[in-house]
């Protein structure tokens, strides 16, 4: 039995739902946060897979610039929610609906 | 055969992570439930002969986004529990039942060949070390990375920005909306 890319590809599509459910289900905004570096994560996964199955370095020069998207979303992000807690002092989805119709 | 035993228990770490994290009432025990998911993907990225991006993986991720993580975290509520009362109906419902559609939708899509593009496969001895992984990223994709430069720099000054002028202290804790 022999490890193909396939098993990768299947696991980082499992982990990438599981961010998905987290995004959905989730309220505080910290835990939504770190769903969807999951499923960044879970797609720099499948980058580096695919790279190492078609024998090209392009899949991890994709993965490192997913990195720093990444890295740069999270800085904003949580900049964001820090602002919006010092002015609410909640972090949940919830309670910031000042916007609803 | 020692990977495949490898993948099976890291994919078991990587997934028990995962769970925790979105399952997890304290949300420390979800930055921690990600932190074991980012090591475990660093050891399928070695298992993958992408060393340089593992490196990268545990040194960015583990060490500095999840270290930002559980600082805003500290800062900003540790003790707040969330609520798990449903305000939408039947959301975990949905959720499962979406997540699970997602998943299944990804695995069967990546099985055609409209996806995967059906090439040929097998130079098994790309390894990615710090050398070949430089030689693309400054050679063909030298734009990208300076574009990445000008991201980061723009992050930086917008999130100083958004602490700077953003509300001055205001907080005394509002008393709560009627639900």
């Amino acid at each position: 039995m022999t490890l193909t890319v396939g098993w990768y590809m299947g696991l980082a599509a499992v982990l990438f739902s599981i961010g998905a459910a987290g995004v959905l289900m989730r309220r505080n905004a910290l835990v939504m946060f770190m769903s969807v570096e999951l499923m960044l994560n879970s797609v720099n996964l499948t980058f580096i897979a695919a790279g190492k199955e078609l024998g090209l370095v392009e899949g991890q020069v994709a993965a490192l610039f997913v990195m720093v998207v990444a890295a740069a979303e999270v800085t904003v992000g949580l900049a964001i929610l820090v602002a919006v807690f010092r002015r609410r002092a909640t972090a949940n989805v919830d309670a910031l609906s000042e916007l609803k119709g | 055969m020692i990977e495949v035993i490898v993948f099976a228990i890291f994919a078991a770490v990587a997934l028990a992570g995962a769970i925790t994290m979105i399952s997890a009432r304290n949300p420390v025990y979800s930055a921690l439930g990600l932190l074991t998911t980012m090591f475990a993907m660093a050891v399928f990225y070695v298992l993958l002969d992408a060393h340089f991006v593992a490196a990268v993986q545990i040194l960015v991720y583990a060490g500095a986004v999840m270290t930002l993580f559980l600082f805003v975290i500290m800062m900003i509520g540790v003790d707040k529990k969330e609520d798990t009362a449903e305000s939408i109906p039947f959301q975990r419902v949905i959720t499962f039942v979406v997540a699970l559609g997602l998943g299944v939708v990804i695995i069967l899509a990546g099985q055609t060949a409209w996806v995967t593009g059906g090439a040929a496969f097998g130079s098994g001895d790309l390894v990615g070390s710090i050398e070949t992984v430089a030689d693309s990223l400054f050679g063909n994709w030298t734009i990208a990375f300076l574009s990445t430069v000008f991201l980061l720099t723009i992050a930086a000054v917008g999130t100083i920005a958004l602490a700077l002028f953003g509300p001055a202290a205001a907080p005394e804790p509002e008393t709560e909306e009627p639900a």
